[in-house]
């Protein structure tokens, strides 16, 4: 079967393995030689792409849940949009979300996701409280940041290659409204919204919407967008169903001036200086849910998602260097999206460093390989680093030059027999055992 | 809240119906064979809502057990609202072309033992006056067919058994729902590959506790295979001998 991230670039065939139980995913660990765990296939690249995979669809269940204390225990394979069905109207939320609810719980971990409010409360792994992992002998250990530090710093952003996670408990946070309130600021060149980023430095989510197109003056002018819970209002799920793009877009349809429109319409959308709204949580945390296989809008070929983060040192002024060679390629797309990360955390392969990260799509093609190419010593020049769940292209020196933890994390695979049993078409790509 | 007996409580039609109803807070009482897989459904169930989740591991070919797995059922739960049949296995036609023997046992799962079933719980219906026996029946029972025959006849058996039980209950109150799935995506299906007519367990369940709660009849899920099997069925057999479908 033929299976892909969300960029449906690159595609690979592969064994699809559906487990129903540990004993299913012990058996299969034992009946094949290289294996990797997947979710939802929400990862971009080919970070969940591997010969044989074995997913975990069928292992969706919740395991308990104390509504008290807003601790939940659930198997790898339940979503964050399950999550929040089952929460929300009980007064709790997921400690940190990444852009889409369609995210395992395995995956969420795999990923060490971070979300809009990364700047105040980290990574999703800095609220989990323990996960069990089959190693590669089929062995399940029961993981917590104490008992094994070393495996938890792997597993952790760890790409699924120590292990199988099979079932997670974590930390909720708790809420009084499913209703977000969400201020819109306009800044109108890369500065303002880097200032307005440290001015908002208190606010629970703060996310900010970049016009890759927009040159000159007006380069990086964005809105930037901050969300706290409220707390007035109804504990509750939007009922409105959700959009599909049922087929591949017609590419002439997606072209430099049609993305340039979008753009400058989307940007002028708010007049006012600041706007304040009240909206539901759906559509602040995750508006590409609204629309199923949005990733159809970029064609056959499919996309990447470029995402980078450049260490707050160089800062603003690394950041218009890179946004300069994008605008002047002129291949930016809609939604160019600006974070400001708070510190590190100890993980060996966890994404994010204290600095500025600047998510966006390519439509994927032989200029876009060069671009990347261009933009990734940029990156590497800077000490940034690209983001393993989004990449699809990097070279292995370039990974192991940014992520220089790379050795520490593969002694705890091979000290967990993870080597030769766990692998996917980007572990390979980077050089990773 | 409503009590519920499911019997293959962990085919994943079977699942996706009881996490609809676990979410409304009824009693449910889960029978299927593997415990590993009914111990995590009872948790799951119960954190998305259940009121009591009871479970009762038994063969459905193992006749024997049936009527004390229903005394117990019974027993635990009062009178029962709904019993939802969902257990079989999709037969490998090609293989059981060359055995009689998993011939037999293929029609033994998906048919004589949800006959042995239905033959208990029709006379304790009957007796409680209410309540609804539905049976996961398919689209594959309504035309024999070189691909699939040994699964369809089967189901054949099930649909038309299943009709003449309705006929026999109606007078006594009691509903008897045949679900007819067309193509579900569930670990049975895995190794097809999906086209458009493919639909999700949770569409097929939310169509089967409407039906469970309302519904005396037979129900193609989703709808458009009433049309679907419609056409199939009338083509004459003298064309339909000569086709590949």
């Amino acid at each position: 079967m033929k299976i892909y991230g969300w960029g449906k670039y690159p595609t690979i065939d592969a064994k699809v393995l559906l487990p129903q139980t540990r004993l299913d995913c012990a058996s299969f660990l034992k009946s094949n030689e290289i294996v990797l765990p997947r979710g939802m296939g929400r990862s971009y690249g080919d970070s969940a792409n591997s010969s044989t995979v074995i997913e975990s669809t069928y292992q969706d269940h919740f395991i308990e849940f104390d509504e008290t204390t807003g601790i939940l225990a659930c198997e790898a394979g339940v979503s964050i949009r399950e999550i929040l069905q089952l929460i929300v109207p009980k007064g709790w939320f997921v400690p940190v979300t990444p852009g889409s609810s369609f995210v395992t719980i395995g995956g969420a971990i795999a990923s060490d996701v971070h979300g809009k409010n990364h700047h105040l409360s980290g990574t999703f792994s800095e609220h989990l409280l323990s996960f069990d992992l089959m190693l590669g002998s089929g062995e399940i250990v029961s993981v917590t940041k104490d008992n094994y530090p070393d495996l938890f710093r792997a597993t952790c952003g760890g790409m699924g290659l120590t292990g199988i996670i099979l079932s997670a408990s974590f930390q909720l946070k708790p809420i009084q409204s499913s209703q977000i309130i969400q201020s819109t600021i306009k800044t109108n060149c890369l500065e303002e919204v880097c200032e307005q980023f440290e001015a908002n430095h208190a606010s629970t989510y703060s996310v900010a919407w970049i016009d890759c197109l927009a040159k000159g003056k007006q380069l990086g002018r964005s809105l930037l967008m901050l969300g706290e819970h409220s707390q007035y209002g109804t504990l509750e799920l939007r009922k409105k169903k959700g959009q599909n793009l049922p087929i591949d877009m017609p590419q002439p349809l997606l072209n430099h001036y049609s993305i340039k429109a979008f753009n400058a319409l989307y940007f002028h959308r708010v007049f006012s200086k600041t706007k304040t709204e009240t909206i539901s949580f759906e559509p602040y945390f995750y508006p590409l849910d609204a629309i199923g296989n949005w990733n159809r809008l970029y064609g056959k070929a499919g996309f990447v998602q470029y995402q980078f983060v450049l260490p707050k040192t160089v800062g603003m002024k690394g950041l218009r260097q890179i946004l300069e060679v994008i605008v002047k390629s002129g291949k930016g797309s809609f939604l160019a999206v600006l974070k400001a990360f708070g510190r590190a955390n100890e993980n060996y392969l966890s994404f994010p460093i204290e600095g500025y990260t600047l998510a966006l799509d390519f439509k994927m093609s032989e200029e876009t390989i060069q671009l990347i190419e261009q933009l990734d010593s940029m990156v590497v020049e800077m000490g940034g680093r690209i983001y393993l769940t989004k990449d699809a292209l990097m070279t292995e020196a370039s990974f192991k030059k940014t992520y220089p933890l790379w050795e520490q994390f593969e002694e705890v695979r091979a000290k967990f027999g993870a080597i030769g049993k766990f692998a996917s078409s980007q572990s390979k790509r980077l050089g990773l055992q | 809240m409503k009590k519920i007996l499911i019997i293959g409580a962990t085919s994943a039609i079977a699942e996706a119906t009881t996490r609809i109803w676990a979410q409304r807070g009824d009693e449910l009482f889960l029978v299927a064979r593997n415990e590993e897989r009914m111990n995590l459904m009872t948790k799951d169930l119960k954190v998305r809502g259940a009121s009591e989740v009871h479970s009762y591991s038994m063969d459905a070919n193992n006749f024997d057990q049936h009527s004390s797995m229903l005394v117990k059922a019974f027993g635990v739960l009062g009178a029962i609202d709904i019993v939802l049949i969902a257990h079989g296995t999709l037969s490998n036609q090609k293989e059981c072309e060359q055995s009689v023997d998993l011939t037999m046992q293929e029609i033994k799962t998906n048919a004589l033992s949800v006959v042995a079933l239905l033959t208990h719980l029709a006379n304790c219906f009957e007796k409680q006056g209410a309540g609804t026996i539905a049976v996961i029946s398919s689209v594959a029972g309504d035309r024999g067919r070189a691909s699939n025959y040994v699964y369809g006849s089967a189901k054949a058996m099930v649909t038309t058994f299943t009709s003449g039980l309705r006929q026999r209950l109606y007078k006594s109150g009691v509903s008897v729902v045949t679900i007819k799935p067309g193509f579900v995506d569930t670990p049975m299906t895995a190794e097809f590959k999906k086209g458009i007519l493919w639909a999700k367990t949770e569409k097929v369940a939310k169509r089967i506790v409407v039906a469970c709660d309302k519904k005396n009849g037979e129900f193609y899920v989703p709808g458009f295979w009433w049309a679907m099997m419609a056409v199939i069925k009338a083509i004459p057999e003298n064309f339909f001998k000569k086709m590949k479908i």
